[in-house]
This record gives C-alpha cells, sequence and structure tokens, in this order.
C-alpha cells in the first residue's frame, strides 16, 4: 500500500504494490471484448503502460480458453499483469501469474495477521507532490494526492482517493482508481486530457468549452462523470 | 569552480547547438575558459557550427576508450584561445559513451575549464541523459510552440531524476532558453506567448532569441552568431544570456518589444 512516484526516490522503498485496472470479462466473451473495442476507440491508448489484471471469476474458462482472452487483449496494446478467480492449476504453461488477495477501495481493511506489522508510511493516507508534475511522469497512491504545482501534458496522477491540484492540470487524473465511486478530483485550472473517477471517464474532447481554463471540480452522479466551475 | 552546463531540449532542430556554440563563444569573449563538448554521437554539428570540422583528428569516443588522450582531442578554437571544442564521433556507435568514460572526462575537464558546455542530442535516450548526467545546471532550448514546450516539459523531469545531483537530493539550476521567437507570429496568436511558456514549464526565463537570418548566415560560414555578427540580434540576446548565467542582472527585453516587461516574469523563480 505504500505510494509510488514516478520519480527517483521511489527507489528508497523496499516492497511496492502497485494498483493495477482490473477487468471482469462478462460473457459472452465476444460482446464483452466488442464492448471494450468501443471503449477504447473513444479513448486511445488509455491502458497502454498500465498494468491490468484479469478478474475470471464471472466466466468458466479453460486454461487454453483464457490464454485465447489473453491474446485478444493483448492484441489491443493490453499488458495482462495476471490473472485472478481462476481454478486453473497455477503455472499453468503461458499463462500470467494467478493473483490473490487483491484490495479494492471498499474492502480495505488489511487482513487481522498483517496489520498489526504494518509499518506507518503504508497507511492509506494522503500523498503530498510539491514540485509540478513533469511530462512522462506518473504519481501513483492509495490514498489521497494533493499537487501544488500544476500536471504538465502527458503526465497522469492515480490515486485511489481524491485529487487536488493548486496549479493547472494539464495531463490526466485518475481519482478513486481502486474503486472509490465517491472520490472527487478538485483542480484550480482544468486543461485535462483526461478526468476519471472510478472507471468513468471524459477526455478533453468531452470536457465542455466553457469549463476549460477555469477552476473545477469532478464527481461521479451514478454512472456519469460531472465537471462543474467552482467560482 | 568549474561549472557544468548541459544544453538540452527532448526535441530536435530547437536550436541546441546553435546556442551552445554562441553562448560557448560569448563567454569565451568575456574572459572565461570554456570547452563545448559534443554528445550527439553519429550526427555530430557542432564542429560545423565552430567552423572546426576540418580540424578534427581524435573525438569524444577515442578518449573514452583510450586511443586518444583528452589534449590531444581538444580542438582550439581560431578566433578565441580561451574557447575549447570536443568533437563527438561521427562514424562510431553511440554505445561506445560510456558512463564511467563520460564521468572520467568530465572529472579531467573540471580542473581545466570555467565551463563545461554539453551539447545534448535530441530525444531522451542514453546519450541524452549522458550528456545531462554530471550537469549542476542546465539550460532548455524552447521553440515557442506546443510539441517542443511539451518535450521541454518532460526533460526537465529527467533533470529532476536522472542527474547525478538529483540522485544526491540536490537541484539541477534550470535556466530555460527560448528560441526561434517570432514576435509578428506571436501576436497574431501563431505562437505561444512568452506568458504561456513560462507557466508551462514554470522555470526561470535565461533569454529570449530572436528567429533570424543572421543565424543561418553565421553557420553557413562556420562561426557561432555571436562572433559573426555581434551586433545582430540574436546575438545581443546571447550574450545577454550568457551574463546572465554568470550570475549579472541584464534587463530581459522581448524581441518586438520595446518595453521591458519581462523584469518581472525573470524575477518569478519557481521550480
Ligand atoms: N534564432 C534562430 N533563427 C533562425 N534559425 C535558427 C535559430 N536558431 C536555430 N536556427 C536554425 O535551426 C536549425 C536547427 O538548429 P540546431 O541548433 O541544429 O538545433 P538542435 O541542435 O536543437 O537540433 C538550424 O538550421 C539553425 O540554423
Ligand atoms: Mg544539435
Amino acid at each position: 500500500m505504500s505510494s509510488v512516484v514516478g520519480q527517483r526516490q521511489s527507489l528508497m522503498f523496499r516492497a511496492r504494490s502497485y494498483m493495477a485496472f482490473v477487468f471482469t470479462p462478462q460473457p459472452p466473451i465476444v460482446e464483452w471484448l466488442a464492448d471494450l473495442d468501443a471503449g477504447l476507440e473513444r479513448s486511445k491508448g488509455f491502458f497502454a503502460g498500465h498494468p491490468v489484471a484479469l478478474d475470471l471469476s464471472a466466466v468458466q474458462l479453460s486454461a487454453s480458453a483464457i490464454a485465447q482472452l489473453i491474446a485478444e487483449i493483448e492484441a489491443r496494446n493490453i499488458r495482462v499483469l495476471g490473472i485472478e478467480g481462476v481454478t486453473v492449476p497455477e503455472g499453468e504453461a503461458g499463462l500470467p501469474p494467478i493473483l490473490r488477495e487483491g484490495r479494492g477501495a471498499q474492502a480495505f481493511e488489511l487482513p487481522a495477521s498483517a496489520a498489526g506489522s504494518a509499518p506507518q508510511h503504508q497507511q492509506p493516507g494522503s500523498l503530498l507532490v510539491e514540485n509540478p508534475v513533469r511530462s512522462g511522469q506518473s504519481v501513483v497512491s492509495e490514498g489521497d494526492i494533493t499537487v501544488l504545482g500544476s500536471v504538465g501534458s502527458g503526465a497522469e496522477i492515480i490515486a485511489g482517493g481524491s485529487i487536488h491540484i493548486y496549479g493547472t492540470l494539464r495531463g490526466r487524473a485518475l481519482a478513486g482508481a481502486t474503486g472509490n465511486a465517491r472520490a472527487r478530483i478538485f483542480c484550480h485550472r482544468v486543461e485535462a486530457e483526461l478526468l476519471a473517477i472510478d472507471s468513468y471517464y471524459k477526455t478533453a474532447d468531452d470536457i465542455e468549452g466553457s469549463l476549460r481554463r477555469r477552476p473545477a471540480q469532478a464527481w461521479l452522479e451514478g454512472r456519469t462523470l460531472k465537471i462543474s466551475a467552482m467560482n | 569552480m568549474a561549472q557544468v552546463l548541459v544544453v538540452t531540449s527532448g526535441k530536435g532542430g530547437v536550436g541546441k547547438t546553435t546556442s551552445t556554440a554562441a553562448l560557448g563563444a560569448a563567454l569565451a569573449h568575456e574572459g572565461e575558459n570554456v570547452v563545448v563538448i559534443d554528445f550527439d554521437v553519429g550526427l555530430r554539428n557542432l564542429d560545423l557550427m565552430l567552423g572546426a570540422e576540418r580540424r578534427v583528428v581524435f573525438d569524444l569516443i577515442n578518449v573514452i576508450q583510450g586511443v586518444a588522450k583528452l589534449p590531444q582531442a581538444l580542438i582550439r578554437d581560431k578566433r578565441l584561445e580561451n574557447l575549447v571544442l570536443l568533437p563527438a564521433s561521427q562514424t562510431r556507435d553511440k554505445d561506445a559513451l560510456t558512463e564511467d568514460g563520460v564521468a572520467r572526462v568530465i572529472a579531467e575537464l573540471r580542473k581545466k575549464f570555467d565551463w563545461i558546455i554539453c551539447d545534448s542530442p535530441a530525444g531522451i535516450e542514453r546519450g541524452a541523459t549522458l550528456a545531462m548526467r554530471h550537469a549542476d545546471a542546465a539550460i532548455i532550448v524552447t521553440n515557442p510552440e506546443v510539441s517542443s514546450v511539451r518535450d521541454s516539459d518532460r526533460i526537465i523531469g529527467l533533470l529532476d531524476s536522472k542527474t547525478i545531483k538529483a540522485e544526491r537530493g540536490e537541484r539541477v539550476d534550470k535556466h530555460l532558453l527560448i528560441t526561434r521567437y517570432q514576435p509578428a507570429r506571436a501576436t497574431r496568436g501563431e505562437m505561444l506567448s512568452i506568458d504561456d511558456v513560462l507557466e508551462i514549464l514554470s522555470t526561470p526565463l535565461l533569454g529570449i532569441i530572436p528567429e533570424s537570418e543572421e543565424v543561418l548566415r553565421a553557420s553557413n560560414v562556420g562561426s557561432p552568431v555571436t562572433l559573426s555578427n555581434a551586433q545582430s540580434a540574436p546575438a545581443r540576446a546571447y550574450f545577454d544570456a550568457a551574463r546572465r548565467l554568470k550570475g549579472m542582472d541584464v534587463p530581459m527585453l522581448v524581441p518586438g518589444e520595446s518595453r521591458g516587461l519581462l523584469n518581472m516574469l525573470f524575477g518569478r523563480k519557481a521550480a
């Protein structure tokens, strides 16, 4: 649960956990893949460079069917880091590692055995970033993230909780990334390439022109990402 | 104490090599001992801009591989005896540029020169990261257009993570040099304004070099613009920038505007 900042400081941590997007394919798989394609069409490269895990608990697939599904997904330029919710034997030829005990935001308690020994800095608190976040950098934390400067075009902030940006947001902000629909994004000036909460997002093209270059907040209302000016 | 400067940008063709030559010559003209190093292995240019291409015998990679000693590879400028070039190799593989080798060369040059100016190749790969590795300060060369500014933002991030100073928890001083500025196009909104660039990059401004045919003319005769026509607008802007590097307080003028409105912005030191 440690925070990972896309800069060299992160090397100080011995153990890290990373946040991954989780796909949960639903039967029929063919239709699910079509939905995925439609989503990707709307926002090209959204998952590029991000680890993705497959939760296969909603489908019944043999090892070879899983391999085929993974090939389909990877053909869309998405790298599958691991799978969960399967009964195939561990280490089945060609399959990515099986992940266990992934934690979403709702089920956040540590297992009783681990809780006592968890060091202080591993609590999902808030992460304060004092420098501007430059293009190509990514700042990831399971808690809230506050950025004092601007977030450049081509940079991204991914938080399990809410995101506060006191400068201009020109890159991407993904709040509630562990499945927290109540997370929000606040920024002093929005020129974002992408805003996302939980798994709902808007790209620059979807953000109303009248909101641009103003202080704004984004939140989730049902399945809709709402953005409003803040002055 | 020697200052190691890297002239970098991310994007190609923005004026890194032009600026390395012009600033190196301006500093030398003011009496400083300057060496300029071409890190663009395979695409060397700096020798041409200094009119030294016909005197290149050994290069940076020869020195790193032990084929030549450092003094054998250094080429003294014909006009200014305190301006020296360490050329790149045009033929060697750029993998020959090793981390250890570069460290040794820089350490040796630190003993002899006041200023060591490293002309970085474009990109964010090995050549660019090795050029910035030992920098005390960086000159980030940007044209007032969106892609150049974004690439510069990326480079600033690398300066804060991949340099020795950054790894020690120190900061590489950063100076923004806006080049190829065209006042008329900026007024018409066809280029980013100086304000926009400063706001996006939040980095202190070292100078604004106007777009000028004089730069092309200078490179065609193998001379830094600061030596070929010291009175031209780009040369004067480079001289001012060189003085600011030396810590002097020189008022900032926006080309095409008579007011010195940028004093305020220059004073605005962020990041
Ligand atoms: N201020 C300027 N006015 C006009 N042309 C310029 C100016 N600065 C650079 N150039 C031209 O731009 C081209 C690229 O410059 P160069 O210094 O080689 O860029 P880089 O080293 O960043 O690739 C060259 O042809 C150069 O003459
Ligand atoms: Mg060059």
